[in-house]
């Protein structure tokens, strides 16, 4: 809060001014502000409504809920089941950020549970480590994101379409695999590994919340986010600027598909089984939750933060639906009204902040 | 004669402007980027509304609500994007958004016989009124639009820098169907940056600077352009091209290019830039001019033939390459081509080195604001602030923040591809200062430019560009504009 007001006042201060003199005045005293810039003033603003919904259903939940909704046990279970899908969202964050889409991520999650569970695997992690479990659905998921960053950046095929394919490609090949049967994890350094807890808080969630600081910091304060936004910005002026767009998109997709993977991991340690079924309807809750925390469709700014906030309000939301066992029907309801309603808010945002 | 007074004095971005038009002239706008001009035809247009003053069409106090009113009074605007859909027919952009219809159902046969009247009256019967107007040149385009504004039978038609889009053989001919216009008694209000253009086609201009009417009605033919510039900038531009060329440094040649081809675009060419030269290439627009830049750059690969710099040959399409061994290219289309809209001046500025001032992939925003700025003072960029956004630039501006870009980098070599394309007077000098200045130090500067005097004046040497051949090489000095435009047309032809 107090940050969005520091840096409101010079911004307004300096728009009549105008003149050379004052500006350069004001130079030694921009350094003061340096976490604030780049956009994400208006991330800011356009959180405050995202935290203002969120307290809002919170409030929800614990009138009509009460001490269950608050209690720990109820937080951690919002926590854990927003956690998969966070991950996701935390790779599809950098795809629509540089200007794409990826739709295959919940099959690519239930390819990588599938294939981490086969027989064969489980027997290799049983002699090995049980950790090669967590590699193997690692590498599926980031080969399956490379394959389709490889067919959109240097097979030109529009990414709608590319990962569309993917996304079928991918069940039916799970399904091939599996013979459409539950495998079940029966590696045990696995499951006491990933269903433990530290300092009282799932391992999921962890993953959850290292996941989004390290996506944070990598969009935000590296090179490889400053690409990310200038290829989805403008990928015509990010080419003749001499950054190579085609290597670095194959690297975001193969990010998100690396995203799939972490989560394929973690929905296995949740159910204890692969299943070509996992993740089922998970890139639309995805595109969803990014997109209501703030990050544009249309590429050139994304925000991690909102995209957490995105998630966290859908998984209260249907927490609170779940407590005060309300048809499923209606909260999908409330869902498509959330869009909505997040999305016009955003643009009056943005119209604010430009003019 | 039916006389036609709009005021509106008060109006935020306009403050205090007078305009009168009459019918069946050409009035010419001019004012630099930024003065108003958009603004006031957007209040003509009913896209935006003025706060105070009012507008009066013959001899009547209007107001224009929406875009749609002004059309039914009979003012229509061509807008500088053209605004026409490529998916359609030229009879269906001509009748958008007032479509012939009898009960919901189109009347197509009687748009598109409508539609060829139109194209008929603007004197271009050859374009089919069933073509997809994707399918048009820029210049086939603009007949559209015209046809369009025709079509709402409009008596005041506003053009927004119709020329910018097209070669000179093009500007004739919307001069013709100007003229034509006018003629039957149709009033133009024209705008363009190109004063040699207003001297050519117009019958008065009104100034605009800073929101208020500089000079309003002054007769064409009475006003000298010196007179002109310095209404529009508020002082006199006293050298137009910063003096003469410094010539070069240095004999050992920083830029070869050598047989350098691209199949169906242009033929093979070789010359090289010294280290301190100016080096333009001249030539109408799809003559292959700004091609040969984009393939220098490795934006396009070369189909044949090597780009040396310092000696050193690029690798063919690798614009990587290219940046990496000093090369840098500030593109014809600024707003698509070269920025980011939407991100802070300094972030535009550092585009190509972002990654030069960041550590193991850390960036180091400190050091590149830093660096963004002090390019920022010396080109003496306004708003100096290098954390706004760049769209709140002028067109000006964001061409020095594309040098900018290129001044970081410390290129040796710059492409400069229209570099004062939408900017106004008083950049431009700059500009031009500043090119001289990059010569002083060294610097090998090859541009392409449609203006042929800003060439001359410019470049040490010329090339001369036509249907994809260079047609002549020499000084500067050994050469006319005049001879410069014959070697363009006979190219052109033979």
């Amino acid at each position: 809060m107090s940050e969005t007001k520091e840096t409101g006042v010079p911004a307004g201060a300096d728009t009549p001014a105008g003149e050379e003199l004052p500006s350069r005045d004001l130079s030694p005293d921009e350094e003061k502000a340096p976490k604030t810039v780049g956009g994400s003033n208006l991330s800011l603003g356009h959180s405050l409504g995202l935290i203002l919904a969120l307290a809002a259903l919170v409030v929800l939940g614990v009138v009509t809920g009460g001490d269950r909704f608050l209690s720990v046990a109820n937080l951690m279970v919002i926590l854990q089941q927003a956690a998969v899908i966070g991950v996701i969202c935390i790779g599809v964050t950098f795809v629509i950020t540089s200007g794409g889409i990826d739709l295959s991520v919940g099959s690519v999650m239930g390819l990588a549970t599938v294939w981490a569970t086969t027989l064969g695997t489980q027997a290799i992690a049983m002699d090995v480590h049980w950790s090669m479990m967590f590699f193997t659905a690692l590498a599926v998921g980031a080969a399956a994101g490379l394959l389709n960053g490889v067919i959109i950046a240097y097979g030109r095929v529009v990414p709608f379409i590319a990962t569309l394919a993917m996304l079928v490609a991918a069940r039916g090949f799970a399904e091939l695999i599996s013979g459409r049967q539950t495998q079940i994890v029966t590696v045990p350094g696995f499951t006491s590994t990933f269903r433990g807890d530290l300092l009282g808080i799932p391992i999921i969630v962890w993953m959850f919340l290292i996941v989004a600081a390290a996506g944070w910091f990598l969009l935000n304060r590296t090179t490889f986010g400053r690409r990310t936004i200038a290829v989805g910005g403008n990928p015509e002026a990010a080419r003749l600027a001499g950054i190579k767009v085609k290597r670095h998109l194959v690297m975001v997709y193969a990010l998100s598909g690396l995203c799939a993977g972490i989560a394929a991991v973690m929905m296995l340690s949740r159910t204890t089984s692969g299943s070509s079924t996992h993740g089922l309807l998970y890139e639309l809750d995805a595109i969803a939750a990014v997109v209501v925390g703030g990050t544009l469709l249309a590429g050139g700014r994304g925000t991690i933060f909102g995209t957490v906030l995105g998630v966290m309000v859908f998984a209260v939301l249907r927490n609170v639906f779940v407590q005060n066992n309300l048809d499923s029907s209606v909260q999908a309801l409330v869902t498509g009204a959330i869009i909505v309603g997040a999305v016009l808010l955003q643009q009056r945002f943005s119209s604010h902040s430009r003019t | 004669m039916r006389g036609i007074i709009k005021h509106f004095p008060g109006a935020k971005a306009l403050d205090g402007v007078d305009l009168d038009i009459r019918a069946g002239e050409v009035h010419c706008l001019l004012g630099q980027n930024g003065a108003g001009k958009s603004t006031l035809i957007k209040v003509l247009s009913g896209a935006h509304q003025p706060t105070e003053g009012e507008i009066l069409w013959k001899g009547e106090r209007v107001t224009i609500p929406t875009t749609m009113a002004a059309l039914r009074l009979g003012i229509a605007t061509m807008y500088q994007e053209l605004d026409v859909v490529d998916g359609l027919s030229v009879a269906e952009n001509v009748f958008l958004g007032h479509e012939l219809s009898s009960g919901g159902v189109l009347r197509r046969a009687t748009a598109l016989e409508r539609t060829r009247d139109l194209l008929r009256r603007l004197g271009h019967p050859e374009i089919p009124a069933q073509r997809e107007v994707g399918r048009l040149p820029a210049a086939g385009k603009q007949i559209v639009s015209m046809a369009r504004a025709l079509s709402h039978d409009a008596q005041l038609i506003i053009m927004d820098e119709p020329s910018a889009v097209l070669d000179p053989e093009e500007v004739e001919n919307l001069f013709r169907v100007v003229r034509a216009l006018r003629d039957e008694g149709v009033a133009v209000v024209y705008i363009s940056h190109r004063l040699e253009e207003i001297r050519r086609i117009g019958d008065r201009i009104t100034v605009l600077k800073d929101g208020r009417t500089a000079a309003t009605s002054l007769e064409v033919e009475d006003t000298p352009t010196r007179e002109l510039i310095a209404l529009m900038t508020g002082h006199e531009v006293i050298s137009d091209f910063g003096g003469t060329a410094i010539g070069a440094t240095s004999d050992q040649p920083l830029l070869e290019v050598d047989g350098l081809s691209l199949d169906g675009v242009f033929e093979p060419v070789s010359f090289d830039v010294r280290p301190g030269e100016v080096v333009g290439l001249a030539g109408l627009v799809g003559a292959g001019r700004s091609e040969i830049l984009e393939t220098i750059y490795g934006a396009r690969r070369a189909t044949a033939g090597e780009v040396r710099v310092k000696g050193k040959k690029l690798r063919r399409g690798s614009i990587a390459d290219a940046v990496n061994h000093g090369v840098g290219l500030a593109p014809e289309e600024r707003k698509s081509q070269g920025l980011l809209l939407d991100e802070p001046i300094y972030r535009n500025i550092t585009l190509s080195t972002f990654a030069r001032f960041a550590r193991s992939g850390l960036l180091n925003e400190r050091a590149e604001r830093t660096a963004a700025r002090e390019q920022a003072e010396a080109l003496h960029l306004s708003p100096a602030d290098v954390q706004r956004s760049i769209r709140t630039l002028s067109g000006g501006n964001q061409q020095k923040a594309m040098l900018a870009r290129w001044l970081v980098h410390g290129c040796d070599v710059l492409l400069l591809d229209e570099p004062t394309r939408g900017v106004d007077v008083g950049a431009r000098a700059e500009i031009y200062g500043l090119v001289r200045e990059l010569s002083r130090q060294g610097t090998a500067v090859l541009m392409v430019s449609s203006e042929i005097e800003e060439v001359l004046g410019l470049a040490d040497r010329v090339l001369v560009v036509a249907d994809g051949r260079v047609v002549h090489t020499g000084a500067t000095r050994d050469i006319d504009e005049h001879q410069v435009l014959d070697l363009v047309m006979e190219g052109a032809h033979g």
